[in-house]
């Protein structure tokens, strides 16, 4: 079940230059969410943001009513929020879309491939694979160290593999370039720019590797009423928002090839 | 106090929900008791399944947003046999919006949902800019848009609404021509042609260039195309064009229209639709009006 509701800002990190954290609270008692779930942030004050704002889920404290955004600042909505400040309200539907699979086998070898504010949902669905039992590999690349918003959060749950482009942190190349991506693993989760998440989706398929992608495209509505978020798929548009975030890849070749 | 009449359709209250902005109503179940609302006006429905354009479909723009949706949809069959099922049992007047790019289309789709006891109403679309052939060509042309009407009127038998679009130089002209042709009442406006360019990457936003402008841009275009052809027609006028506030809704009531639809503003607040209903009664307490039709067309 979804609700709109006003969470109250109760902190607020700045990640770098290009991201910030908002940790929301929430008044009453929070709706369950899964992880690689989103809201739509309503970005208050702004003549030229009429639409909400897609945000992912980072975390999530459902009996104690908190969730965290990890947001990158890309345009006058991000702008917005992230000039705001402990004590303000949000107002967010939520959760939305569905999320990463997790009813997999305890004894799953994980890998989680993250890009930029893609590293987003990753730290919830880390967690709750964590109290599976499972100890997945994260792996996290970046043009630069700047474009790797958060990194030792995920220490605790996973296993953590560094790439950036120019070699300013950890190995230097991209994430399908890491030795440790060409393991056998039994499924990867992905979330990141697109052109990273189709190079690991094809891989992912030569190899027969089970591959979840949560994708971001430009929505309204993020309920699945509006039609304006679709991305092609082996079965026609599907909504983002709606049928999304996350997809298997199994029914998604006429993205990934393309 | 809000119940209005539109032609044989007893709305609750003058609150409907646009076509495109609503999906099926179920949707906003979450969010909207949707009993509480006048009308929902479900996703335009064609004769065949459409994939709708390519993404990108959507840029937002000052007060407003473009779509190049391109009426994608299940199709009436899917819609008659599954779709309708899990609707027909709400307790609002549920309405077909009816796409087609020919006649014949248009025609087979309105007879199809002719059948069906729970719709008591279609809005016939002869205004959608977003897609190549059809759609907007019937609504900007007199003679076209009353040839569709009287065709679709000939197997229609329950109370037929024509959506008109505002890209025409005069749509009190088309209007007449609808309602010569037979048409129960029209909803205007359907968006408004227009386009944006990302000048970084030197190209459109959307993938057909150009696309529908919704949202409160529009409203005040909205308002005085409804005064226009609410003095012009006899039938009953719904307003629809960024409304997204009690207030809002109140100028259409006011310049003509019986009742009103809500479209882009669902997507910035999904319970948006209940408080334009609170809000029209909390403002007819506040100025003692026992029915609301006493302000329809006062201006």
């Amino acid at each position: 079940m979804k609700e709109i509701h006003d969470f109250t800002i109760v902190d607020r990190q700045q990640c770098g230059e290009h991201y910030f954290i908002l940790v929301l609270q929430h008044a009453d008692s929070m709706k369950a969410v899964a992880p690689g779930q989103f809201v739509e942030v309503l970005v208050p004050g702004s003549r030229e943001v009429m639409l909400r704002r897609p945000i992912s889920i980072h975390d999530a404290d459902v009996e104690a009513g908190r969730l965290k955004l990890l947001i990158q600042i890309v345009g006058n909505g991000t702008r917005r929020l992230s000039e705001m400040r402990v004590g303000e309200k949000l107002n967010v539907v939520y959760p939305l879309g569905n999320g990463f699979s997790t009813d997999i086998p305890a004894d799953s070898k994980v890998l989680m491939v993250g890009g930029g504010a893609g590293t987003a949902p990753l730290l919830h669905l880390a967690k709750v694979l964590a109290q599976r039992g499972i100890r997945p590999t994260v792996l996290l690349g970046g043009r630069t160290k700047d474009l790797i918003p958060v990194s030792d959060v995920f220490t605790p749950y996973a296993q953590l593999l560094i790439t950036t482009d120019d070699g300013s942190l950890g190995h230097k190349g991209m994430v399908v370039s890491h030795p440790e991506f060409e393991r056998p693993y039994d499924i990867i989760y992905t979330c990141g720019p697109t052109p990273m998440m189709k190079a690991v989706a094809r891989s992912a398929a030569e190899r027969n590797i089970r591959c979840e992608v949560s994708l971001e495209n430009i929505m309204a509505c993020g309920i699945g009423a509006c039609l304006c978020c679709v991305t092609d798929t082996d079965l026609g548009h599907k909504c983002v928002c709606k049928e999304g975030p996350v997809f298997d890849i199994a029914n998604m070749k006429k993205w990934y090839e393309k | 106090m809000l119940e209005v009449k539109v032609h044989n359709l007893n709305l609750k209250n003058p609150v409907m929900t646009a076509s495109g902005t609503f999906g099926y109503g179920e949707e906003f179940s979450d969010f909207v008791d949707l009993s509480r609302l006048g009308g929902i006006v479900v996703k335009g429905t064609t004769g065949e399944r459409r994939q709708g354009n390519p993404y990108p479909r959507m840029a937002e723009t000052p007060s407003g947003m473009l779509n190049a949706v391109g009426l994608q949809n299940v199709g009436v069959d899917a819609f008659c046999s599954d779709v309708y099922h899990r609707i027909k049992h709400l307790d609002t007047n549920i309405i077909v919006n009816v796409s087609g790019s020919s006649i014949d289309e248009y025609c087979m789709v309105a007879e199809k949902i002719d059948n069906l006891d729970a719709i008591p109403a279609i809005e016939l679309n002869i205004s959608c800019p977003n897609v190549k052939k059809g759609g907007m060509g019937f609504g900007v042309d007199p003679a076209m848009a009353s040839q569709v009407v009287s065709e679709v009127r000939k197997v229609y038998h329950k109370t037929l609404i024509v959506k008109l679009t505002p890209n025409v130089t005069s749509i009190v002209d088309i209007a007449h021509a609808v309602e010569e042709a037979g048409a129960d009442s029209v909803s205007l406006i359907n968006t408004m042609l227009g386009m944006a360019i990302d000048v970084e990457k030197r190209r459109p936003y959307l993938s057909t260039i150009t696309g529908g402008l919704s949202g409160p841009a529009v409203k005040p275009v909205a308002v005085r195309m409804v005064w226009q052809v609410a003095h012009a027609v006899q039938i009953p006028v719904i307003g629809l064009g960024g409304i997204a506030s009690a207030s809002d809704a109140l100028e259409f009531l006011m310049a003509g229209a019986k009742a009103v639809q809500v479209g882009t503003a669902n997507f910035i607040d999904p319970a948006i639709t209940v408080k334009i209903v609170d809000g029209l009664e909390g403002y007819c307490r506040r100025h003692g009006i026992s029915d609301i039709n006493e302000i329809i067309g006062i201006i």
